[in-house]
């Protein structure tokens, strides 16, 4: 109880900030939005290649475009707090005798929300583009999102912790996050690639995420890859999750 | 462990793993430091940069765990409840901690609720500690716009706004102006009067001198000497003479001829200057100017005066706190 009422001041706190400076909500959508007008239509031409079948790039694409917001849009998150730890704002509520996690979930809670309205407005562009949106399958990908959203900006949290340095974290980031997208078939389906590069992308937790969210537009909810797709990024987020309040409680030690 | 002692510390250390060059080196910023601490006084760590004054408190207001020792803070053991030490103390950390993109009142009111105020409460208190710090006319402006001396007071508040029974301040008035520091001392001596036990940190002698009622030396990670300031500047016994002179020859033949003919405490070449602690110095000074005249030694400057902090800290370290400073 303690606990979820501490997450609430922190996520109130957090919000407010972004409301304050609101900028980066749209700053993060740039690119996103590039893709969708300056890619998207390259893709059109491919169509009835594997995986792409001809007509329907638009609703192959923007669940993987999605995805790959949710991945970027909250893998750098960790900015922040780094600035916080360093003006000794995170040592000043370590002092207090408020929960650990709920220090690093209101940041999360934040983030999740910036998130899905990042991605409702990504999918407002794109229906006059051809998207067909199937109501229930977008809902359910929007909590997809949001969980991934949880993965990513608590494994940016945890980096922002240890390194406690926006260059490190920055490196450290762009190293994790570019392979990640890249393997997950975001960009192209995976079914273009060659027969290695699509072993090495079933090591890739978000691969499935991706193959999850094309299920859930199409609005084929019980699809398998909708189960395996959310329970693989559910594990994921707890995991990194649990780390990132752990590096919190040993910041200092 | 003692009642009488409301925060209590018993070989307290801490080492610090860096990296540098991918060598591993051990730092031991804190060397076993026993502290006693009184209930209700103002206790202060005076000692140079990179003393391991931070560490301690930060040790301390448990955001930091020793590498080996014992604390006990208002009765209440570090490693067993930190809990309820978060509880008892308020903590202004030398960064400070104010939350930039927020205003003073939203710190405030935050920070209670943090400590378990209810609501109404919370905006009571932020109410009266933005009269008592004078920031009522800057208090609904985010905090990013503060000047230095307006951000530390509101540092200051959120250590104190859940009315702890001990406060521990890490340099409280570095930065401020003459006037702001003398507000921020009279405010502290105010909560002592409220039974306030108040442990602070500070490299300003003058800070030591006057506002603290038990000072502790502080160097390389240990306590030198321990006293009220009266009784450190009492225990040296002696006036401080300070002879300056052209070049670092001179002082050095004039240091040898002191220490041989004249009856002194002790005597310290530093640079150009010679430091005499010596008994009457005022009617030994004579004598003394005698001495080295005869010597053919040119004395610049001569300054008499009754043993300060400094002299303590120069005494018990070999090193001047003063020239730290510069
Ligand atoms: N996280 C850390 N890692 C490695 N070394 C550290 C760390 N924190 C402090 N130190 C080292 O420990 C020593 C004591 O530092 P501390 O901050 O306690 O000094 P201080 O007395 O507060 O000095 P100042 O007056 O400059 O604030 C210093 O040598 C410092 O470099
Ligand atoms: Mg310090």
């Amino acid at each position: 109880m303690k606990a979820l009422y501490e997450t609430r001041l922190m996520f109130q706190r957090s919000l407010k900030h972004t409301v304050r400076n609101p900028i980066w909500v749209f700053l993060n959508l740039f690119q996103p939005l590039l893709y969708l007008f300056l890619f998207m239509p390259l893709l059109k031409s491919l169509g009835g290649v594997p995986g792409l079948p001809a007509g329907k790039t638009v609703q192959i694409f923007i669940p993987g475009l999605l995805v790959m917001l949710a991945l970027f849009g909250s893998a750098f998150v960790g900015f922040g707090l780094v600035d916080e730890i360093r003006t000794g704002v995170i040592e000043r509520f370590l002092v207090t005798p408020a929960s650990r996690v709920a220090v690093i979930a209101g940041r999360v809670l934040k983030d999740v929300v910036v998130l899905l309205i990042q991605c409702i407005l990504i999918t407002l562009f794109s229906i006059p583009m051809g998207l067909s949106v199937n109501i229930e399958g977008f809902l359910m990908s929007l909590l997809l999102y949001a969980v991934i959203a949880i993965a990513m900006a608590s494994m940016s949290y945890a980096f922002a912790i240890i390194f406690k340095s926006e260059d490190t974290l920055a490196s450290t980031l762009n190293t994790i996050a570019l392979p990640i997208s890249l393997l997950s078939g975001i960009m192209l389906p995976l079914a273009l690639a060659p027969l290695w590069i699509r072993d090495l992308s079933k090591a890739n937790p978000f691969s499935y995420a991706v193959n999850a969210s094309r299920a859930l537009f199409s609005g084929d909810i019980g699809n398998k890859d909708v189960i395996i797709g959310f329970i693989i990024v559910i594990l994921l987020a707890a995991l990194t999750f649990w780390w990132a309040v752990r590096s919190l409680k040993k910041m200092a030690a | 462990m003692n009642d009488q002692f409301i925060i209590e510390t018993k070989d307290l250390r801490k080492n610090f793993i860096s990296k540098s060059k991918g060598k591993k080196k051990i730092v031991e910023a804190v060397k076993g430091i026993n502290l006693a601490v009184k209930k209700g006084e103002i206790y202060g760590f005076l000692g140079p940069n990179g003393a391991g004054k931070s560490t301690t408190q930060k040790m301390l207001s448990t955001i930091l765990s020793p590498t080996s020792g014992e604390v006990r803070i208002n009765g209440y053991d570090l490693a067993k409840q930190p809990q309820q030490i978060r509880q008892s103390i308020g903590y202004v950390s030398q960064a400070g901690g104010t939350d930039s993109m927020s205003t003073g009142m939203e710190n405030l009111i935050l920070q209670s609720l943090l400590y378990g105020l209810d609501k109404e409460t919370a905006q009571k208190r932020a109410l009266q500690f933005t009269d008592r710090f004078q920031m009522s006319s800057f208090a609904d402006r985010l905090a990013v716009s503060y000047s230095g001396g307006q951000r530390r007071r509101l540092d200051l508040a959120l250590g104190m706004i859940h009315h702890p029974s001990i406060l521990l301040l890490d340099e409280p008035t570095v930065g401020l102006d003459p006037q702001s520091r003398a507000y921020l001392w009279d405010e502290i001596r105010n909560l002592k009067e409220e039974g306030i036990t108040i442990l602070l940190t500070t490299h300003y002698l003058d800070e030591a001198d006057k506002l603290c009622d038990t000072v502790a030396i502080i160097d390389y990670g240990e306590i030198a000497a321990e006293g009220t300031p009266a009784k450190l500047k009492d225990d040296i016994g002696a006036d401080s003479v300070l002879l300056g002179f052209g070049d670092i020859n001179t002082s050095k033949k004039s240091g040898e001829i002191l220490s041989k003919e004249i009856e002194a405490q002790g005597v310290k070449v530093e640079d150009k200057n010679v430091h005499l602690y010596i008994r009457n110095g005022e009617r030994e000074l004579p004598n003394i100017l005698r001495l080295l005249d005869s010597n053919n030694l040119i004395v610049e400057s001569i300054s008499l005066s009754k043993p300060s902090l400094d002299d303590v800290f120069l005494k018990h370290t070999g090193r001047s706190l003063r020239e730290d400073d510069k």
